[in-house]
């Protein structure tokens, strides 16, 4: 049952890679962001976040243990695994959203970009203003379609309306939703459909310019064709950001990510406890067509979850 | 479609028996409710405006009053209408913030400390208290020591409010949905931001609406301003010291005399109140479709 350590994290490079890594600091790894490369990238880019040995806890419930793993730069990392595994835990983690829990708490070292996420003097506020979220279900304030976008910026300090409209519109561009909204920016966004809304939260999202975007099942509460319009989407601005996805969807998986972690529930028969674990991480094409553990395996072909 | 032909008809009609009993006998025993409700609350208007409707004009509400002796044509309730909108804007005033703040923390802020379960538990226990122990209350913490004064019946007024205020809020801000603050978090807020940003403005309309609530009922009451107020006949435009009066204590004094002219002029003041009650409702509506015209 135990998978040691190393494997898990070893996963990235079944084939004997030059640039062995995860690990080393990310001033080691001066190469370029692989740009165009949707796919695996033969180099992968400069480690944003390294997770080792993290558990953590709601109350007296342990979620999740002993992960470990690396999130590379410019790349899409999905989160896939049955419910209860852990993987929205996981991902609350890497932007301190689950402080926001009466209750949690994390054991082991998150480092992003060198600097550890749950160090002494770390701010909630300042890790969410670079790394941003978007939520299962669409969340759009209760105020018109500009002042949703607009609203991170101001509280960043942007009061100047010229730059503010410049920022409304890039970002509305970038989510894809410019088109449909420019003539009514000052209706509510709660008046938008479920698709439109969810891409009114990324482009939210993305007026910040924060360094990550995590996304939280960002698509279950949508139909095929409006998924289809966030996964290009995703696909487009992953040259600039770094993002993280939880799915239960494995298509989207495949469809959109370059590397993809496992989350499995481990039972402990004796305590009669559940807690997630990570059972495997690599790229995306390793993981779902040659998986080394096979529990991964019996997920993917569809046996198990 | 297939057309079957040869078979029984379905029969979807409502089954007779039991059920439908059960269903005729609970709807017409929810109308029959309804309808004694409605009868002691159409009987008051009704008298109230059929009564006090003749006496009331500009001049009945800027009047001073005169002695209860003399006819309802002369004098009018002008003290009274200075007196409570002087006492009720100070209580408003003291009670409105307060409340909301308090509410605030509570939500917000307090979580499940002790201290947050404290003032939840003694501001449901203050919205229990009967309205003359706070007349009494304030009489023997403020009266005794700095004398009559509309100022001491706005303490008393503001003492009233301020769990209505609170719990009105509290239940406005436990409404407001939790992704919503998330998202904001999600963005890099402080929790000050979330609150005055995202949460505040997605409750207003409702606490708005119960502070005006809050406040009409305040202008309502009686039985702590009669202790607090003294209800002179004369005008005082100084809230902060010496007597003064209201209109639901002019109605008390005015009522309970047996002259007709001081008997009509409390219609006149009741109705005055209603109506007064009316606007603020009115206001509340207003202003809660005003700030809630995002939400839809």
């Amino acid at each position: 049952m135990e998978q040691p350590e190393q494997n898990i994290v070893t996963g990235l490079q079944p084939q004997p890679q030059p640039t062995a890594q995860p690990q080393a600091p990310p001033t080691a790894q001066p190469q370029a962001p692989p740009m165009d490369q949707p796919r695996v990238p033969a180099a992968p880019g400069e480690v944003v976040f390294d997770v080792e040995k993290v558990s953590c806890y709601y109350g007296a419930f342990r979620a999740v243990t002993d992960v470990s793993l690396s999130i590379h730069e410019h790349e899409i990392t999905a989160f896939i695994g049955p419910s209860g595994c852990g993987k929205t835990t996981v991902l609350r983690t890497l932007n301190r959203m689950n402080d926001l829990v009466q209750g949690a708490r994390v054991e082991g070292d998150i480092r992003y970009r060198g600097a550890s996420l749950y160090g002494k003097d770390v701010s909630p506020i300042a890790v969410r203003r670079r790394i941003g979220m978007v939520f299962q279900k669409p969340n759009p304030f209760p105020k018109s379609i500009y002042d949703n976008v607009a609203y991170g910026p101001r509280i960043n300090g942007e009061h100047n309306k010229r730059k503010l409209d410049e920022i409304v519109e890039r970002s509305l561009r970038q989510a894809a939703l410019w088109d449909e909204v420019k003539d009514r920016l000052g209706k509510s966004g709660l008046s938008l459909s479920g698709g439109q809304a969810q891409r009114l939260c990324i482009a939210r999202t993305l007026a910040v310019e924060p360094d990550v975007v995590l996304m939280d099942e960002p698509c279950s509460a949508l139909d095929p064709i409006a998924t289809g319009a966030i996964e290009d989407l995703m696909h487009e601005i992953k040259t600039r950001y770094t993002i993280v996805i939880v799915t239960h969807n494995m298509q989207q998986a495949t469809r959109v990510s370059d590397r993809t972690a496992f989350y499995s529930v481990l039972r402990n028969e004796k305590s009669d406890t559940r807690t997630g674990v990570l059972v495997e991480y690599g790229p995306t094409e390793r993981i779902f067509h040659d998986p080394s553990d096979p529990r991964t395996e019996a997920y993917v072909t569809g046996q198990m979850g | 479609m297939a057309v079957i032909t040869g078979q029984e008809k379905l029969d979807l009609r409502e089954p007779k028996g039991w059920r439908r009993t059960k269903n005729r006998t609970a709807t017409v025993l929810m109308i029959t409710a309804f309808v004694l409700a409605l009868v002691p609350l159409v009987f008051v208007l009704i008298t109230t405006i059929a009564k006090g409707i003749s006496i009331i004009s500009w001049s009945f509400l800027t009047q001073p009053i005169p002695p209860q002796v003399a006819p309802a044509d002369q004098g009018g309730i002008g003290p009274a209408v200075l007196g409570t909108i002087e006492i009720t804007a100070v209580a408003t005033a003291i009670a409105v913030p307060l409340g909301i703040l308090g509410a605030i923390y509570l939500n917000e802020y307090g979580g499940k400390g002790v201290l947050a379960r404290l003032i939840g538990f003694f501001s449901d226990v203050m919205t229990g208290v009967p309205s003359i122990v706070m007349g009494l209350f304030l009489f023997s913490i403020w009266v005794v020591y700095f004398g009559f004064s509309g100022f001491a019946g706005a303490l008393a007024l503001a003492a009233l409010m301020l769990p209505i205020v609170i719990r009105s809020t509290d239940e406005m801000l436990k409404l407001v949905p939790n992704p919503l603050r998330e998202g904001s978090y999600a963005l890099g807020a402080t929790k000050a931001r979330v609150t005055l940003t995202v949460v505040l403005p997605a409750a207003i309309g409702g606490i708005v609406s119960g502070a005006l609530l809050a406040v009409a009922r305040a202008a309502g009451e009686t039985a702590p301003l009669l202790f607090t107020i003294l209800t002179v006949m004369t005008a005082n435009p100084n809230v902060f010291s010496g007597p003064n009066t209201a209109i639901p204590a002019q109605i008390f004094s005015n009522a309970t005399s047996p002259y007709v002219g001081a008997q009509d002029r409390a219609w006149g003041a009741a109705l005055t109140l209603i109506v007064i009650a009316f606007v603020l409702m009115i206001v509340a509506r207003m202003v809660t479709a005003r700030f809630t015209r995002f939400s839809r």
